[in-house]
């Protein structure tokens, strides 16, 4: 039996060795943003949310407008695709025979899902999308991430929708109101806070993503016009990967500042989401 | 009176359709997840065929890849995602499990919810600011006061020794440790959190110091949960393909103990390669096949873990 002391010595050495732990996880976090800031706040500037890069890539000026549109709409493409489907069979999943065989393996399958390498949703899509159009396109890119969305979607929709109190959907039933205008007009509304901030995560990392566009969307320089969606595509990933591997400083430096606004973005989404769930949680019950 | 509440029934049945429509809508909805699925698996396999049916099995045992001679051996890709994975966890599950642990049970809440949220930011960091931020800091760093000086030193152990350039396994494995401790450590925190109170308490009851209360209580019940949480960050480390292609130097047929070597992934390889492979059919093909068959081993991975999770769920 150790001594009391010794006991207690230990005690202490685990809860430093946690403490170390969270300094080794946070401390590169930190490093990140700050190298992030400090590297890419220089070219900032509005033309750089706007404009392409430049004619001459080696010469410095220009943005990452190409990119900065294509991810919205590539972005906005996949939301609409998969917040729809995503919210409907969360409402199954919650609302219908949650306990039935079909509810089950989808709650699963989501799960497994969102652990599936983004790179082999773009080779889905690649062979789906790209091959039968004979084109890398915008369609393309959107629609791999709308699957990309579609797990995280499902999965924080049910349990938002599982947080409203069955006392609400009572009510409503008990007023002769029917199942489905129930659950659209009482149940959705009560769990919006929640859903958004589940729709706002997939954004995110939707927003961040970058291999499974490089065979779908496969990237432009170029600005394609907001209404073309047929064609290769750029985007803010895509144009912070190429810039960084080239030997020029002049891209090199675009580069970070592209990761300034992709990480910005990110983390204010990010955000964003956690205030309507935190919100949320302190209104009274 | 009579005839006007069967008027109203009759309304009733009328809409009734609405709802059982709304019902078939949800279900269909829900189960395009299993479709996609499986329709995931089926498309890319049969895009796949050509290569597999030239290679075989020479796919994932041949350690000879060369594109321009129809040669498709991946043996170095599935070595290298391993290697890199390996070390990504070596690195990571102690650091995640004691900061899951300082989380959830040393810390105050005040402190420990904060903590959380911001462990959790390091996976809302899009992995190209990882390769990015990998390659422009990280590797001069590690390469200037770790690298070198460590294979300076211990160059009697191959691991150490032969270092090349800084784009390496090793530059690699670290990457991943960092992008995979928030789903470790979130899953982990999930897991803990299970273990009921009273245990805890008697734990303390006895006289036990909070890292013996750890110890008995908390990390017996959750053993097979933290085992989940490791196979999550596994199945993440092996599908990683962006900021692992910065980082390994993107070389094929390297099987090589040194980790200061550079060498290739199954998903880097595919990233890095695609462009020149899409005009060449059995190229193109192989590449898809090496993809099918990261898809089959990460949903393996998930489908273990998940079943674990549920299971452990369902006990307590």
């Amino acid at each position: 039996m150790m001594s009391l002391k010794s006991r207690h010595r230990r005690d202490k050495l685990m809860v430093a060795a946690m403490v170390v732990a969270v300094a080794v996880a946070i401390v590169p976090l930190g490093f990140i943003l700050a190298d992030v800031i400090a590297k890419g706040i220089g070219q900032l500037s509005a033309d750089f949310l706007t404009k392409p890069e430049p004619y001459v890539v080696t010469a410095p000026g220009g943005g990452f407008g190409a990119g900065v549109r294509g991810t919205i709409k590539m972005v906005a493409l996949g939301t609409v695709i998969a917040v729809p489907i995503g919210v409907l069979a969360a409402i199954y999943l919650s609302e219908y025979q949650a306990k039935g065989p079909l509810a089950t393996s989808v709650r699963f399958f989501a799960d497994v899902m969102t652990g599936i390498p983004s790179i082999f949703v773009g080779i889905f899509v690649f062979t789906v999308v790209v091959l039968e159009t004979h084109s890398f396109s915008t369609w393309a890119g959107g629609v791999a991430l709308g699957i990309l969305m579609l797990p995280v979607i499902v999965r924080t929709s049910e349990e938002a929708l599982r947080l409203v109190p069955d006392t609400l959907r009572e009510a409503s039933l008990a007023l002769g109101i029917r199942r489905w205008r129930t659950i659209v007009s009482t149940v959705l509304p009560t769990a919006l806070a929640g859903i958004t901030t589940g729709i706002l995560l997939a954004v995110a990392r939707a927003a961040g993503e970058t291999a499974p566009l490089l065979l779908t969307a496969f990237g432009n320089q170029l600005i394609v016009p907001f209404g073309k969606w047929s064609g290769p595509e750029e985007s803010l990933t895509l144009e912070i990967f190429t810039n960084s591997r080239s030997p020029f400083p002049s891209q090199q430096a675009r580069a970070w500042t592209g990761a300034l606004v992709l990480i910005a973005g990110v983390v204010v989404l990010s955000l964003i989401a956690r205030a309507v769930v935190s919100r949320r949680a302190k209104l009274p019950r | 009176m009579t005839a006007l509440s069967a008027g109203r029934l009759a309304g009733r049945r009328r809409r009734r359709p609405a709802d059982a429509v709304f019902k078939f809508a949800a279900a269909a909805c829900a189960s395009i997840v299993l479709i996609l699925l499986a329709g995931m698996l089926l498309r890319t396999t049969w895009a796949a065929w050509p290569a597999f049916r030239q290679s075989g099995l020479s796919l994932v045992t041949s350690n000879d890849w060369n594109p321009n001679l129809s040669k498709f051996g991946g043996l170095s890709f599935i070595y290298g995602t391993l290697v890199t994975s390996l070390i990504g966890l070596v690195l990571a599950v102690p650091v995640s499990v004691l900061i899951a642990l300082f989380v959830s049970e040393v810390a105050p809440p005040r402190v420990g919810v904060p903590l959380g949220y911001v462990v959790d930011l390091l996976a809302a960091v899009p992995s190209v600011i990882y390769g990015l931020w990998g390659v422009f800091v990280l590797v001069p760093f590690l390469t200037n006061y770790v690298w070198q000086p460590l294979s300076r030193n211990l160059a009697f152990i191959p691991l150490f020794s032969n270092f090349a350039s800084g784009r390496d396994f090793a530059t690699a494995g670290v990457i991943l440790a960092l992008m995979i401790t928030p789903i470790i450590a979130a899953v982990s925190r999930e897991v803990f959190r299970t273990v009921p109170e009273d245990e805890r308490e008697s734990a303390l009851a006895l006289g036990a110091t909070r890292w013996e209360m750890i110890r008995l209580a908390v990390l017996p019940r959750s053993r097979q949960g933290v085992i989940a949480a490791v196979m999550l960050g596994f199945g993440r480390a092996v599908g990683e393909t962006i900021a692992v292609a910065y980082l390994i130097g993107g070389i094929a047929n390297q099987i090589t103990p040194h980790l200061f070597q550079q060498g290739s992934t199954i998903a880097a390889t595919i990233a890095l390669q695609f462009n020149e492979a899409a005009s060449v059919p059995l190229f193109k093909s192989a590449l898809i096949a090496l993809g099918v068959i990261l898809f089959a081993v990460t949903l393996v991975i998930n489908v273990g873990a998940r079943l674990i999770i549920r299971r452990g769920g369902r006990s307590a």
